[in-house]
């Protein structure tokens, strides 16, 4: 497929994760404004940072300690992407600084849809899977902040019910090894595991030690998407 | 201020965490023990992201209609149902089973 055959696809593919981003904003946006944010912090905050996570994080820490805490936990939350950048470099081309720039398009939904097997993505899907999510998130807070609809209400809708589900789809559809579901089994356990004990950010770190799993082999010669 | 500078703070951390593999390996590629590593990295976040995201601090966020839904939404796709359609299902589901 062409370059741009390949971004199409993205925004193709990035429709549904961009439904579930767009609810997230919303949630988001609601739970900001009722927070006293107002309307242009979040909405900045949604088009700036481009994480759920740490959005939420920042949310519910802010107002019950210090900054340097609030920001520490947002941060951490978010440390996957340090994996997730090392990750997806090698598929990147360019100078340190233009694939820099081009791991700025990571999210947890585009980095699955972009992953062609054995460690390899394809970065232009990986754009158009972005774009479109990228664009759901400020929007969603927008209107999340201006109309503030009611949480309780959304719970009775499904909408919680959204993002997971898409997460359990692109996971159902990276299980092409016996390795990956060993190794997707692990993270689920460890991430639950220490959940009981630390905070999210840690445990979802942590996690990513079940993939050590592929020490024990070669890179898998999987079929290419 | 203090809204802002933590605003900010978080978005710039941000980048620098998506950027600094990219900036310190520059084109070299990683060696195949890790890349073997890599190759498992997608589905090994995404389980995780599942667990925290249902499960929450402490576990304390478990929602059974909730599960359910996201277990409605993993049959549908497996009956080849379209992803969108899935989790609509699945949302259905869980919104169902909430007004009874």
């Amino acid at each position: 497929m062409s370059t741009r055959s390949e971004l199409i696809e993205g925004a193709r593919l990035g429709v549904g994760p961009g439904a579930a981003t767009f609810a997230l904003g919303l949630s988001f946006g609601a739970a900001a404004a009722a927070a006293g944010w107002g309307i242009a912090a979040p909405t900045f905050f949604s088009a700036f940072a481009f994480s759920g996570s740490a959005q939420f994080s920042l949310l519910t820490t802010l107002h019950a300690g210090s900054v340097v805490v609030a920001v520490a936990s947002a941060t951490l939350i978010n440390a996957r992407y340090l994996v997730m950048g090392v990750a997806l470099n090698d598929s990147l081309r360019g100078s340190r600084g233009w694939r820099a720039v081009q791991a700025q398009a990571l999210s947890d939904a585009s980095f699955m849809l972009a992953h062609r097997g054995g460690g390899r993505f394809d970065v232009p899907r990986l754009m158009g899977a972005s774009a479109v999510i990228y664009l759901s998130r400020p929007v969603g807070t927008l209107i999340g902040a201006l109309r503030q609809p009611d949480p309780a209400m959304m719970d009775r809708l499904g909408v919680d019910v959204v993002f997971p589900a898409f997460f359990l789809l692109l996971v159902l559809d990276e299980m092409r090894s016996r390795q990956a579901v060993v190794a997707a089994l692990r993270g689920a356990a460890i991430a639950g595991g220490l959940l009981l004990v630390t905070e999210p950010g840690y445990a979802l770190l942590a996690a990513t030690a079940g993939a050590l799993i592929g020490l024990r082999s070669e890179p898998e010669r999987e079929e290419v998407r | 201020m203090r809204l802002w500078g933590s605003i900010i703070a978080v978005s710039l951390a941000n980048w620098l965490l998506k950027a600094g593999g990219p900036l310190v390996l520059g084109d070299r590629r990683l060696p195949p023990a890790a890349r073997s590593v890599v190759a498992l990295m997608a589905p090994v976040l995404l389980a995780g992201l599942i667990v925290v995201d249902l499960a929450g601090p402490g576990w304390g966020d478990l929602n059974g209609p909730q599960v359910l839904g996201v277990a409605v939404a993993g049959v549908a796709w497996a009956l080849r149902a379209p992803m969108l359609v899935a989790v609509l299902v699945g949302a259905a589901a869980a919104a169902g089973v909430r007004l009874l």
